[in-house]
């Protein structure tokens, strides 16, 4: 008998990851959404107030003593990448302190898994329950950021569409650790090393171009470098062809990564 | 009668370390199947393997007519599972439990409904149907467990240890359902580490310990054939047991020693028996009652169900002496 070769085996195994895509993982997001209806009030509260307050603070106070940056306020300059943080934020909140929550001390997995819904599927109803919410912060924002009339192009109806792509980067690599550290302490370790680094270095408070030549290109590697990109050209509706790399490099990192935190849960999970 | 779920040396290791080794059973439709062993006996184990959690590690196990290696999915769909932890949704009240994993096996929502209204009402958790489910009582957090392993109309229902922790009052209540569904024709697959569960509930029995089955059959069967009708528990001085054995060899089947007591299985003349021990000079007390399944675990182990893995050896002075 003809063996299939290695590569077309492996291909065939990673499919099945793209495949928890699907119904049952709907189901495991309704879930999320029923458990949200009933706390959303102080969950978006608890998700807004702290973005608002840094906009208060860089925008109004540490704004009066900067001149405009690349032409604009200083509080033009930041809020997208306000916009940017809160979503990234609330993604990698939820995917990483309250999905552990669910899956080590509720054993809300434990409990799907019983049923048709496989593994996989689960951590995939997560991660677009974790989109969700960074959709919904980031859109919070944005409404706060037009109503104070820093939004000032029709590009910026494109946003949702990137705060999906963020929602998607940050549930995946926050399920990363989910599915790694050992206790729910260690995500101090995630949020100082990982979402902190990315929340200073990505071009949301000062333009990278200050930076030496080398660091400004490594910020290439951190994807809310190319979210930020993105939602400030789209506010102030300064379009190039160029924003499609960008929109590029963050699909490419979701599907690439996409197979890790269903490898990794199930590894944790199953023995 | 139709086998729903067939083990042929099915083994399960976690690393290096073999947690069940190589059984053999099967379990017909409409039976209450028992799975009987004291803690670390692979009793979850091999359930958890039957619902698809645990991937086995050698043999075959096919369960409804399908391999749990091919196919869990149309596995997982026509089993009900009460897992040994409550893993009930904390974040939902007790209907919402329900109505919420009735969604999962994409059950439409009218249908659900209704559903859920019936077992919140079979399991007498009407009242408590908008209360968050940390708010009820351990065992009517037991029973919304069972009530959501049954909210999809299960073909089989694996029940892991449904009443450990539980007063004997609600330990009975929830036999009485298990009772009730058994004779509604539901096949039930039930862990347990008490044996009046077992001879109360289950029609067939497999006894196992460090991963393996010691026995099996129908309860009534293996005392039958362990350890005949009566036992005599004598209390006497270990010196004098042998000789007590050896004048009642004629009477017993055989006997165990468990600390200062010796079980005797009285096959022959039961008052000829207990004549000669009440004689014996050295024996303290005694008691002639009739045998149930502890004996035949004594038997089989050597040792008591409840106290399996954490008992003292007091028979040993040397071991206790430098605890007192
Ligand atoms: N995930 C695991 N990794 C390693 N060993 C395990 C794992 N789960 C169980 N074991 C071991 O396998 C053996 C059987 O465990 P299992 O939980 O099946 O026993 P049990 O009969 O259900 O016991 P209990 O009455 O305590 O529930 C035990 O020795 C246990 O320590
Ligand atoms: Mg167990």
């Amino acid at each position: 008998m003809q063996k299939t070769p290695w590569i077309l085996q492996t291909l065939k195994k990673l499919a099945t990851y793209y495949r928890s895509v699907n119904g049952w993982a709907l189901k495991v997001l309704a879930r999320n959404l029923i458990v949200f209806r009933k706390t959303w009030t102080t969950n978006l509260a608890f998700n807004v107030v702290e973005p608002l307050l840094y906009l208060a603070a860089l925008g109004v106070g540490l704004g009066t003593m900067i001149e405009g940056i690349e032409g604009m306020s200083y509080i033009q300059f930041v809020a997208p990448g306000v916009v940017a943080t809160s979503a990234m934020w609330a993604a990698a909140a939820e995917c990483s302190y309250d999905s552990f929550v669910r899956m080590h001390f509720q054993k809300t997995y434990h409990a799907i898994v019983a049923t048709p819904i496989h593994l996989e599927e689960v951590v995939v109803g997560e991660l677009l329950y974790g989109t969700f919410k960074s959709l919904l912060s980031g859109t919070v924002i944005l409404l706060v950021i037009a109503s104070l009339g820093l939004v000032l192009s029709p590009w910026a109806l494109l946003i949702p569409i990137v705060l999906i792509l963020n929602g998607l980067v940050f549930s995946q690599i926050a399920m990363i650790w989910t599915g790694i550290v050992p206790k729910i302490d260690n995500f101090a370790y995630f949020f100082t090393l990982i979402v902190t680094p990315m929340f200073l270095f990505s071009g949301v408070f000062f333009p990278l171009d200050v930076l030496p030549q080398v660091l400004h290109q490594l910020a290439w590697l951190l994807p809310l470098y190319h979210i930020v990109v993105l939602l400030r050209s789209l506010t102030i509706g300064l379009i190039t062809f160029e924003l499609l790399y960008h929109v590029l490099w963050l699909t490419l990192f979701i599907l690439i990564i996409f197979p890790l935190p269903q490898m990794l849960m199930r590894r944790r999970l199953i023995q | 009668m139709t086998v729903v779920v067939e083990a042929q040396k099915l083994q399960k290791k976690y690393n290096d370390f073999e947690a069940v080794a190589g059984i053999d059973f099967h379990i017909h439709r409409g039976e209450c199947f028992g799975i009987l062993g004291p803690n670390g006996a692979g009793k979850t184990t091999v359930v958890a393997m039957i619902y698809c959690f645990n991937p086995i590690s050698g043999g075959k196990l096919t369960v409804l007519g399908n391999d749990v290696t091919v196919d869990t999915r149309s596995i997982k769909t026509r089993l009900g599972v009460v897992p040994q932890e409550n893993n009930l949704d904390l974040e939902l009240t007790v209907r919402e439990n329900l109505l919420v994993y009735a969604s999962y096996y994409g059950i439409r929502r009218s249908e659900a409904h209704k559903r859920a209204e019936e077992l919140l009402h079979f399991f007498s958790l009407s009242t408590k149907a908008d209360q968050e489910v940390d708010r009820i009582s351990g065992g009517m957090k037991r029973r919304l467990t069972i009530a959501r392993g049954l909210i999809h109309t299960p073909e089989i229902l694996i029940l892991d240890e449904p009443t450990t922790g539980l007063d004997p009052q609600s330990r009975r209540l929830i036999w009485e359902h298990l009772r009730q569904l058994k004779n509604k024709g539901l096949t039930l697959i039930l862990t347990t580490h008490y044996l009046e569960e077992a001879s109360q509930l289950c029609d067939e029995l497999i006894i196992m310990d460090q991963g393996i089955i010691l026995e099996q059959g129908k309860p009534l069967d293996l005392i039958q054939k362990q350890v005949g009708a009566k036992v005599v528990e004598v209390e006497i001085n270990l010196e004098h047991s042998q000789a007590l054995v050896h004048t009642l060899e004629h009477l017993i089947s055989g006997y165990q020693l468990a600390g200062n007591t010796i079980y005797l299985y009285i096959t022959e003349d039961e008052t000829e028996a207990v004549k000669i021990i009440s004689s014996c000079k050295h024996v303290h007390t005694y008691r002639l009652r009739p045998s149930n399944l502890e004996d035949v675990f004594l038997k089989l182990t050597g040792r008591g169900l409840d106290y399996a893995e954490d008992t003292m050896d007091f028979t040993d002075p040397k071991k206790i002496g430098h605890l007192l």
